[in-house]
């Protein structure tokens, strides 16, 4: 079985896994990260949302071998040191999560969505495809303009 | 266990309001335990049972006598030890809380009831969710909008009781009266500045007999957090990825598992060959199952990969060769004719169809399952962990007692989770290869196998004189909705089983809120073998929004604006006063652009009124929602911020199924398999704002989980309907 090595929340991480394993599996099964989610494993619903370099991406459509030598961020290493990022912060303000199953990946395409547009637009946060399923949007769209507003 | 009747308190002799038609009384006791445990049980005659309604009679409606949450506590009834409460050492409040989380917020609403009524820190109170226990049975079903509503009362008893008995104890041990001290911050406090903590004080308490003070609740009042907007308190473990779900659960040892399922609903496995798969790298066991074959390998991935080398033979599904067109004509077919009108008579008729829905949760249907050879040990998020419970027993040999069936958090419900499909499954695995698994339905297995909303068909009819509704008649039909589990199976143990349980649900859930003459509403079901479940709001999803779009049509006819026709038909000042609201905050009336337009729509149920005003966009590729405005009533309000939030969950779900969320039956299969071609909103479906005005509501809380969609989905509709010119009739509008 091939090996792969990476940098998973500021740690050299270095795993077996086979070559066209998702890496949201890779993740979830192998190095034990529950915080991102199976909620289709197609990419759709975007769930699984992790930062890849700090690009957002659906880490289910991606495999261990697609991110060798890069830095893998899960919603476990958004904040340094057991802090929170300014996102989950207004996340918390804003009273956004419901069930909170999606906001792991809504929180990492948030903080992405950021670090490119400092001030985003409504058009800009419209383009999030995040499914969020109790229908947070309104909060998010908040919590998104009050994260940019502390950043 | 109780041992013991130490306080025969019986405070809250209600008296019937608009909010509480049954009397309700609560014992509390303290349980004999090294640390203060209060618990309370129901008595009283909470509602005749012997009500059973077929067609529903008008005026007065059942809704207004009994509904679902009357019901809901009166399955509480026989219920011991129903709710338990308890202080620890390390001064912890903990309340088991007998009901699913599945973000409805009520973790957070009943932690703020507790910590409120026993002046505890929120920071200090800790509120689990409650393994399955067969002597709850229906009454720790989640559902119907129910849970703050039936546990409003009984949690501020025990929590004041356990307060008079702190403070009690407190005073014997400073030997001070116990009327002199006050309580806050999770601690007692004397009038020289000394204080101590609840933990500190707990194992005295729990021998304090009789209690020096009063144990009655709080009046509203002294309300510290009852009232005030509160961020759930699982926030931080949720926004930090913390926060645990059945599959991210730790269990030594259990193996990802997933079931092979058939290609049409129901479908049986006739044969199959695994010998490829179990060559397969990682792959453990392939296990036959009612519902298909069980792949268990060493992840997730491998699991799913070896599914396509298991060669499966299937027999026939249950409704193999049935498509959405044959029962659209069987549901026309079965409607109970409309009483013959006049030809002269002026009359609005409109004729309505809702299609499938898949509940749709984000977290898919999901279980962890370890059953040895006399115990079995379950995690799931259930909505119905006795129900579970009995059957997981069931399927793998044991008797309930022996199956500890752990309610872990839902990643959203909708009415999905009152069944537990994923966790007998799981059992029955766990038990053919004698090692823990944990069980996941695939994206795919959830839209093809999972529930959904029942199909319906609606013929309505306003006959009017030019200025006044003089009969109005909805006769409605749907696939038959499969009501026997959780808050379903309360409805039968309450004797609401005449002539089926669906039509007797829809008789004390519906209620027209208008003053329209004559009001008969019937439903008849069409039984299919397939997997239905309520969804959330049950029948007024469909029905409610049915009506509110006929009142905009009767408007027409009559030539009064929307509102000005609500407002003068409504038959409650409150409902108006919500109208109100939205009329004055949404700014009704203003001039819009050609091809945008407002809506509005009202919903009164759960002791609770809603009303939704929205402007919507339809000049684009599709019809957007630019902007909504609700009101509600929900009488006493525990969580604001909670409250708002369920209200814009419903707009969503609003939007979603008027406009764009359905599930297309195929020749005994549903046709989408994601949310690719499951059109839940999105982001981009979202109002730019989307605020909600609560009114002052005083007496105890209604319910709200479900309360809102029916206003949503017919402001939505009324607002695309005077957007486009087009009468919206068959939902989702595209699809």
């Amino acid at each position: 079985m091939p090996s792969y090595a990476f940098t998973l929340n500021g740690k050299k991480v270095t795993v077996d896994a086979p070559a066209d394993m998702p890496l949201l599996w890779v993740l979830r099964d192998l190095l034990g990260v529950t915080g991102p989610k199976y909620g289709c494993g197609v990419g759709v619903c975007r769930a699984c949302t992790c930062h890849v370099n700090g690009n957002a991406v659906q880490v289910c459509t991606l495999t261990a071998a697609d991110v060798v030598g890069k830095k893998v961020t899960t919603i476990e290493g958004l904040a340094p040191d057991g802090g929170l990022h300014p996102v989950q912060q207004a996340w918390i303000d804003e009273d956004v999560a419901q069930c909170g199953f999606c906001q792991p990946g809504q929180i990492m395409q948030a903080a992405a969505l950021l670090k490119s547009k400092r001030n985003p637009s409504d058009g800009d946060i419209d383009q999030i495809m995040n499914v969020c399923r109790c229908g947070t949007y309104c909060r998010i769209r908040k919590a998104i303009k009050r994260a940019a507003s502390t950043m | 266990m109780p041992t013991h009747t130490s306080h025969d308190a019986v405070p809250s002799e209600d008296v019937p309001t608009d909010r509480s038609l049954t009397r309700r009384r609560f014992l509390t006791y303290v349980v004999a335990a090294p640390v203060l445990t209060v618990a309370a049980t129901s008595a009283g005659n909470l509602l005749d049972p012997s009500r059973a309604y077929g067609v529903v009679p008008s005026p007065p409606q059942p809704e207004n006598i009994a509904d679902l949450g009357d019901v809901m506590v009166a399955a509480t009834k026989q219920a011991q030890d129903l709710l338990v409460l308890e202080v620890t050492t390390d001064n912890q409040v903990v309340f088991r809380l007998p009901r699913a989380e599945v973000g409805q917020g009520i973790t957070t609403a009943l932690g703020m009831v507790v910590a409120d009524e026993i002046d505890a820190r929120l920071d200090d109170v800790d509120v689990p969710l409650e393994q399955a226990r067969q002597d709850l049975g229906t009454a720790q079903s989640t559902g119907g909008s129910s849970s703050v509503r039936s546990l409003w009362d009984p949690v501020r008893e025990i929590a004041a009781e356990a307060r008079a008995r702190l403070v009690t104890a407190a005073a014997e041990r400073w030997n001070l009266p116990a009327k002199s001290l006050t309580t806050r911050d999770t601690a007692v406090w004397a009038p020289d500045g000394r204080s101590a903590t609840y933990g500190s004080l707990t194992e005295a308490a729990a021998q304090v007999r009789i209690a020096a003070v009063s144990a009655e609740p709080k009046s509203p009042s002294e309300y510290r957090l009852i009232g005030k907007s509160t961020t759930r308190i699982d926030a931080k473990s949720i926004v930090t990825g913390a926060a645990k779900y059945a599959l991210d659960l730790d269990i030594s040892g259990a193996l990802p598992t997933v079931v092979i399922r058939p290609p049409t609903i129901k479908g049986k496995v006739k044969s199959y060959d695994a010998s490829a798969a179990l060559k397969m790298p990682g792959v453990v066991a392939v296990t036959e199952l009612p519902s298909g074959v069980a792949v268990t390998a060493k992840t997730f991935d491998q699991a799913m990969k070896a599914k396509a080398a298991v060669d499966v033979t299937w027999g026939s599904g249950t409704v193999d060769g049935v498509s959405d067109t044959d029962i659209e004509s069987r549901l026309t077919a079965a409607i109970q004719p409309m009483t013959p009108a006049l030809p002269t008579t002026q009359r609005v008729d409109a004729t309505f169809d809702f299609a499938f829905v898949n509940h749709a949760p984000m977290e898919v249907g999901s279980a962890v399952a370890d059953v040895k050879s006399d115990s079995a040990e379950i995690w799931v998020a259930s909505k119905s962990p006795t129900g579970a419970q009995s059957a997981v027993a069931e399927a793998v040999g044991l008797k309930a007692d022996d199956v500890t069936l752990h309610v872990v958090r839902g990643g959203g419900s909708f009415g999905r989770r009152i069944y537990y499909e994923p966790a007998v499954e799981a059992a029955r695995v766990s038990k053919a290869i004698d090692r823990p698994v944990k069980l996941m339905w695939t994206r795919n297995d959830d839209m093809r196998h999972g529930r959904v909303r029942p199909r319906s068909h609606h013929q309505l009819r306003a006959v009017h004189n030019g200025d006044d509704v003089l009969t109005y008649e909805h006769r409605a039909s749907c696939v038959e909705l499969d009501l026997g589990s959780g808050t379903g199976q309360a409805l039968v143990d309450a004797g609401y089983v005449s002539p089926t349980i669906g039509t007797a649900f829809f008789g004390i859930s519906q209620s027209c809120p208008y003053n329209f003459g004559v009001v008969t509403e019937s439903l008849n079901e069409v039984s299919y073998d397939m997997p239905t479940a309520s969804w959330r709001s049950v029948y007024s999803a469909q029905a409610r929004t049915a009506e509110e779009i006929l009142v905009d049509e009767i408007a027409k006819a009559l030539g009064k604006d929307p509102v000005a026709m609500r407002r003068k038909f409504l038959k409650t000042a409150d409902a108006r006063a919500v109208l109100d609201k939205i009329d004055t905050e949404g700014k009704w009336g203003r001039t819009m652009s050609s091809g945008t337009a407002q809506g509005v729509a009202l919903h009164a149920e759960y002791r609770s009124i809603a009303a939704c005003l929205v402007e919507i966009d339809c000049r684009g590729e599709k019809p957007r929602v630019t902007k909504a405005v609700m009101a509600l009533d929900v009488g006493r309000q525990v969580n604001p911020s909670g409250l708002r939030a369920q209200a814009m969950g419903s707009l969503m779900d609003g939007i979603s199924t008027v406009l764009s969320a359905g599930n297309h039956l195929d020749d005994g299969a549903f046709r989408e398999g994601s949310y690719s071609d499951f059109k839940y909103a999105r982001q981009a479906d979202a109002p730019l704002t989307c605020d909600v005005y609560l009114l002052d509501g005083s007496g105890k809380p209604g319910g709200v989980g479900e309360l809102c969609v029916p206003a949503a989905a017919g402001a939505v509709a009324n607002a695309y309907a005077r957007a486009t010119g087009k009468k919206p009739r068959k939902f989702p509008i595209n699809f």
